[in-house]
């Protein structure tokens, strides 16, 4: 019955490729990472705007990745946003940091990048970050051009950011 | 009557509008050859498949060794079922698997027999027809007949009380139509199996055949051993037990306008 | 008046036909699984519909994720986003053209043989014979090749959807120079496996069902002559396909709107 075996074979080939083929989706295609509870903390912080941040945007420092967005909910007293993030436990926090809303690239979505403050003290699970920047609105920006063109070319270097911090740009 | 061991009582069968059976009645003795005879298309065929329990008729009972068929659950109906042996015309042999498998699948299905004995059981079935050596080959390898004889093994592995046969002369050569004559009559004999054949080759079949029902038209016409009815005088028996063109059954077709006049409308 | 009569006929026809069906289904799954007779002709059929199709949904697969990734960067690059191709292909073939376009080929394929095979054990009184033998054809027949329809398509459908991102990634970044790490980074960004991914193979799942359905049903009533095989294996083709593009608009419009 050896025709048997080898169809077998194939059959448990056929099996086997679609595994591989599902591993490459998982992973490679989709970036399934886990970050279970015993590697990873939570914390929140909340926002005035959140622009167009979704769940399972990456949190990230200087760039690096740390961590993703796992719930946006609405505060019904303040109206403001407020984020739930799971940070890797590695990513050490300080308490001071400030949290901001960026733009991946021009018309990409929208991802938190922390900048690290200087305190002592480390972020633990279930803590909120105090500080945080609203995403950049581009009507927002498009309203103080036009309103600083029209108070005249002197009086810019007086007018301060009031608003928004600049992506990939200016120090606090 | 003595022992029958198939009772077909009163069943009536149509097929959309038209009425193939109106309250035929038929029995069939244990341990005789009984054929069933008939113009093309007079629903022997779909008697055998009401006899086995495939079809269903709307009046009437099927009485199978005691059992009626048509009462019986479908898990009844299979067990049952296993008495009975069937012949197609074309030997509806599995065609993806060997003469040696198509005849074991029957064993393998209902008994738990280890593969050794199973290789001895179909190893004499294919013998007592005569195809022991071709029992490594494919269905579509064999010709017609060899392949009605496969079938035939097939048909008696778990032997079964009754064999049906549908229409196994049709299309043979002589040779091949005398070695299922003398197949069907050793069945018969040697294992005490009652064959029920449905046929409409009337000079083989009445000469092995016990007792003819001839079928015309949803009706049994005829009934009796072979010598009376090669020997009646109703003019439909004589008609078809002797071959004759014209008779009961017309030549020409009905039709409504006369000969001469159909040529002269032509001209018009 | 007598063109609504057979429309009345026509509708009483198509719910007997899917009632029918229905039964059949039911009779040829729920019941106890035989696994000394059943695992052997599951394995077969596996093969026969499933490793048979590999090369035509492998095939294929390449060729569209090549498409894709070539389309999609004509496009793309004429507003300076063909960054995100990858995000393009992965997205269009894990949501859509993967689970549709191998419903289709399998439809074509695996769902005509399937009738086509039936059907001819139907016309040589193969399953006749197999009743009369006590041995149920549902069962022994139908069972297997309806459960190996079922698994073959979700494991096709993946198959097929990873080697046709993998046929864009071979355009986009060896042949058309883009950047591997930001065609990867990106696509991983924006592709969800919950969303995406599994949806996607949840589709496949539904249409795998579907097809194998019509087809194992087209192939068991169908009229049991070699022109009856013809017209059953062409249904089995048309009402799948038609099968799969509906119900992938509803899965579609139940997947984005939530659940």
């Amino acid at each position: 019955m050896s025709r048997m075996r080898f169809v077998e074979f194939l059959v448990g080939l056929f099996i086997l490729i679609a595994i591989v083929a599902f591993v490459f989706l998982a992973f490679k295609v989709s970036g399934l990472t886990s970050y279970s509870s015993s590697d990873s903390y939570q914390i929140t912080a909340s926002f005035q705007n959140i622009g167009d941040l979704k769940v399972r945007a990456p949190v990230t420092i200087a760039g690096v990745s740390i961590g993703e967005i796992t719930d946006i909910k609405l505060n019904p007293q303040t109206y403001e946003a407020i984020v739930t993030m799971q940070i890797k436990s590695a990513a050490k926090i300080p308490e001071d940091s400030t949290a901001n809303i960026f733009t991946a690239g021009l018309i990409g979505s929208n991802y938190i990048s922390i900048t690290p403050g200087f305190s002592e003290t480390i972020l633990k699970n279930g803590q909120r970050l105090q500080r945080t920047n609203q995403a950049m609105i581009l009507q927002n920006i498009i309203g103080q051009l036009l309103y600083s063109f029209k108070s005249g070319d002197s009086k810019k270097s007086d007018s301060t950011p009031t608003t928004t911090s600049v992506e990939g740009g200016l120090p606090q | 009557m003595a022992d029958s061991i198939i009772q077909v009582k009163d069943i009536s069968f149509s097929r959309g509008q038209r009425v193939i059976f109106n309250e035929t009645s038929l029995d069939i003795q244990r341990g005789k050859i009984t054929t069933i005879m008939g113009p093309s298309g007079v629903g022997k065929t779909t008697l055998l498949k009401l006899i086995a329990g495939q079809l269903a008729p709307s009046h009437g009972d099927v009485i199978f060794d005691g059992d009626n068929i048509n009462q019986l659950s479908r898990k009844k109906l299979y067990q049952i079922r296993k008495k009975m042996g069937m012949l197609f015309q074309s030997g509806a042999l599995f065609t993806n698997i060997s003469v040696f498998d198509n005849v074991a699948f029957p064993i393998r299905e209902h008994t738990n027999l280890s593969e050794a004995m199973i290789r001895d059981l179909v190893l004499i079935k294919l013998e007592s027809v005569g195809l022991r050596g071709a029992r490594n080959l494919m269905p579509s390898e064999l010709s017609g007949g060899m392949a009605r004889r496969v079938a035939l093994a097939r048909a008696i592995a778990l032997d079964p009380d009754v064999i049906m046969y549908d229409e196994p002369f049709t299309g043979q050569d002589p040779v091949t139509m005398g070695v299922l004559m003398k197949l069907i009559k050793m069945m018969n004999d040697s294992l005490g199996l009652t064959s029920v054949l449905v046929s409409h080759d009337v000079e083989e079949a009445a000469s092995i055949s016990d007792y003819i029902y001839l079928l015309s038209e949803e009706k049994v016409i005829a009934q009796g051993p072979p010598e009376d009815l090669m020997h009646s005088n109703d003019p439909e028996v004589k008609q078809f037990m002797e071959g004759l063109p014209d008779g009961p059954v017309p030549f020409h077709f009905p039709s409504s306008v006369d000969y001469e006049q159909d040529l002269m409308d032509g001209r018009q | 008046m007598n063109g609504i009569i057979r429309l009345g006929q026509f509708g009483i026809n198509i719910c007997e036909r899917i009632g029918i069906s229905g039964i059949i289904l039911f009779r040829a799954i729920f019941r106890k699984p035989d696994f000394k007779h059943g695992f052997p002709a599951l394995v077969e059929q596996l093969y026969s519909v499933g490793v048979l199709s590999l090369v035509i949904i492998m095939v294929s697969g390449l060729f569209i994720g090549m498409v894709v990734g070539l389309q999609g960067y004509n496009t793309l690059v004429k507003f300076g986003a063909s960054q995100a191709l990858g995000q393009l292909l992965a997205l269009s073939i894990v949501r859509e053209l993967g689970p549709v376009v191998t419903g289709l080929l399998f439809a074509g394929r695996a769902g005509s043989a399937l009738t086509a095979e039936i059907g001819l054990m139907k016309a040589t009184e193969q399953l006749s014979s197999m009743e009369m033998m006590a041995v149920d054809p549902l069962h022994r027949v139908i069972a297997p090749r309806f459960w190996a329809g079922f698994i073959s398509m979700p494991l096709l459908g993946i198959i097929f959807s990873a080697v046709a991102i993998y046929g864009g990634y071979w355009v986009a970044v060896q042949w058309l120079g883009l950047d591997a790490g930001a065609f990867w980074s990106n696509m991983q960004a924006s592709v969800n496996f919950n969303i995406d991914v599994l949806n996607g193979i949840i589709k496949t799942i539904v249409f795998g069902f579907v097809v194998t359905w019509i087809a194992v049903f087209q192939g068991y009533e169908c009229v049991p002559t070699s022109e009856g095989i013809g017209r059953a294996t062409t249904k089995t083709v048309v009402y799948s396909s038609l099968a799969i593009l509906s119900l992938d608009f509803v899965l579609t419009a139940m997947m984005l709107g939530g659940w």
